[in-house]
């Protein structure tokens, strides 16, 4: 199996150089082959209900505006008065 | 006081009887870390100062007679638990200079106990590892044998108890990481059932698999902490309900043995210490019977796909934007890619990059639904087998402490994780307890004789456990 690292790399927004690049496209087919081996498992009578599933607070009591905003800004690398900035998001086409 | 043999127990009598201070307790234990952790590294910060002044409080608490179990007790805490106001970096560049805003909720219980936090502990990068090597803060040594690892992800918390450098510790466990350093650096570590310890305020690796656990000298030690961390928690959606715990008596008669899945690149002497401790068993009058568990051959296959999966999902939110390491870039993404490209280490990048493949289009299917599938077969394979045992007996680990660098292809390190990775896949509490050494290079390793049992059956752990105690 060959696996295109720098378009995993896009898609994980994580910056790999050539070099890294040329070890990852080795090492992660090593990894699928390592794991290849569940291809092999009968799981036919395995339920589509899985015991494990994700488990979601419900969005409620909300904590009055404002109680934490000093404290989670103070973890922010650049903030512009009560906001966390950031470069631009949405650009206009050139 | 001699810090290589004081355990939770003996240091409670002593404090309640005054014999010594908490603040004596404190200082011997701040000039052990003096002494040695330079050569040991098992802590990444030493909060000397506030740790007297939490033994202050802590005996003017017991001065008035209303110490609890940990009143006064020194403990180590692993670098992904949240302590408000203190830094915390889960082993990792990317959050070096993180400061918590919270605590977490094993810390707040911790406090109401007027613990005292000796310091912060080393970890493989965001739990992912097996060794400590992928520390971004160097490696940390076993005390037995500093040429070799103290095991991993939970590597400085087991180091710094099993080299007297704290009376016990927090770990985490996500597919081994409490139970294999304790192994290897000779102490008693617990990963109880899933659900059982809040998360809350711990850095997630994989969500579906992380579990907060104790570490200690003893199966006592490790029981007094863990009660003390225990309990539902309105803020971890995934804790257990405390009635799921009440009334679980231990049982300690039928030891299952996996015998078929024991062979697998087992040293010789590994096996035959784990035999040693099953005959000890044996002559305590426990029943030991083959137990077969066929779908333990996929575990390794279904943890290194579900693990990275979920990792390159929870470390999506360090991106340079709301805490954190931040490069600065002249287009956001490039600010992400970049603070990512410097801040992670290379196993933890090459887990993202996996894991975004096994969840990738055209390609999730084959890898991440087909390993969530076969894990139903693992825990269904764990449930048949309590149905006829009180609990599993297996090994910890395959092989000795190995020396550092030997393991730097990342498959062969990931194979070592045989025997801990189906408990963590199946979500059911184990125990690692020493039992006996083997040798290498004429130094004595300890080995780690690990217990499983059904979902909330700590108490059989714990009870069994002291039992192989009391054998070696």
């Amino acid at each position: 199996m060959t696996v295109d690292v720098n378009a995993l790399a896009k898609l994980a927004r994580l910056e790999v150089s050539a070099e890294e690049a040329a070890r990852l496209e080795k090492e992660i087919p090593d990894i699928l082959k390592f794991v290849e081996t569940i291809q092999k498992a009968d799981v036919s009578g395995v339920s589509e209900v899985k015991s494990l599933r994700n488990v979601m607070r419900a969005d409620e009591n909300p904590i009055e505006s404002g109680t934490y905003t000093e404290v989670l800004l103070k973890a922010a690398p650049t903030r512009e008065g009560d906001r966390v900035s950031v470069k631009q998001v949405i650009s206009r086409k050139k | 006081m001699d810090l290589s043999t004081l355990t939770i127990k003996e240091a409670r009598r002593a404090l309640d009887v005054k014999e010594y201070s908490a603040l004596d307790l404190t200082n011997a234990y701040l000039d052990a870390i003096a002494g040695k952790d330079k050569e040991i590294h098992a802590y990444l910060e030493v909060w000397a100062d506030s740790a007297r002044e939490e033994a202050k409080a802590a005996d003017a608490v017991i001065a008035k007679g209303g110490s609890q179990p940990l009143t006064g007790i020194p403990l180590a805490i692993k670098d992904n638990m949240l302590i408000e106001g203190r830094r915390v970096s889960s082993g990792s560049k990317i959050l070096e200079n993180y400061v918590a805003s919270y605590d977490a909720t094993v810390i707040r219980k911790l406090k109401e106990q007027n613990v005292v936090f000796l310091g912060r502990t080393n970890m493989d990068e965001f739990a992912l590892g097996s060794s400590t090597e992928n520390s971004a803060y160097g490696p940390t040594k076993n005390p037995h044998d500093t040429s070799r690892v103290p095991g991993g992800t939970s590597g400085g918390s087991t180091a710094a108890v099993a080299a007297g450098m704290a009376l016990g510790a927090l770990g985490s466990d996500t597919g081994g990481s409490i139970r294999q350093p304790s192994a290897l650096c000779g102490v008693v570590g617990i990963k109880p059932t899933y659900g059982a310890v809040s998360r809350f305020g711990l850095i997630a690796a994989a969500s579906s698999l992380d579990q907060i656990g104790s570490i200690g000298k003893t199966v006592a030690d490790t029981k007094v902490i863990l009660d003390s961390i225990q309990g539902h928690d309105a803020n971890d959606s995934t804790s257990l309900p405390d009635s799921f715990f009440a009334n679980k008596k231990p049982v300690r008669k039928v030891l299952g043995v996996p015998r078929a899945f024991l062979g697998k690149g087992m040293e010789p002497d590994m096996l035959a210490a784990f035999e040693n401790s099953l005959t000890a068993l044996s002559q305590k009058g426990y029943t030991l019977v083959d137990i077969e568990l066929p779908a333990l051959d996929y575990a390794l296959a279904v943890y290194y796909i579900i693990n990275p999966a979920e990792v390159s999902t929870n470390l999506a939110r360090l991106d340079g934007i709301r805490y954190g390491l931040s490069v600065p870039a002249d287009t956001i993404a490039e600010v992400y890619s970049k603070t990512r490209a410097q801040g992670f280490g290379t196993e933890t990048r090459r887990r993202i990059l996996t894991g975004t493949f096994v969840l990738s289009a055209g390609y999730a299917d084959a890898y991440y639904r087909k390993a969530r599938a076969v894990r139903e077969l693992i825990r269904a394979d764990f449930a048949k087998a309590f149905e006829s045992v009180d609990a599993i007996a297996l090994p910890v680990s395959p092989i000795a402490p190995w020396k550092f660098g030997e393991k730097a292809d990342p498959v062969a390190m990931y194979a070592a994780d045989i025997f801990t990775v189906p408990v963590s896949l199946a979500g059911v509490p184990a125990i690692s307890v020493p039992g006996g050494t083997v040798e290498r290079d004429g130094k004595k390793l300890p080995v780690g004789f690990q217990l499983i049992a059904p979902h909330g059956g700590e108490e059989t752990l714990f009870a069994i456990g002291k039992d192989i105690e009391n054998s070696s």
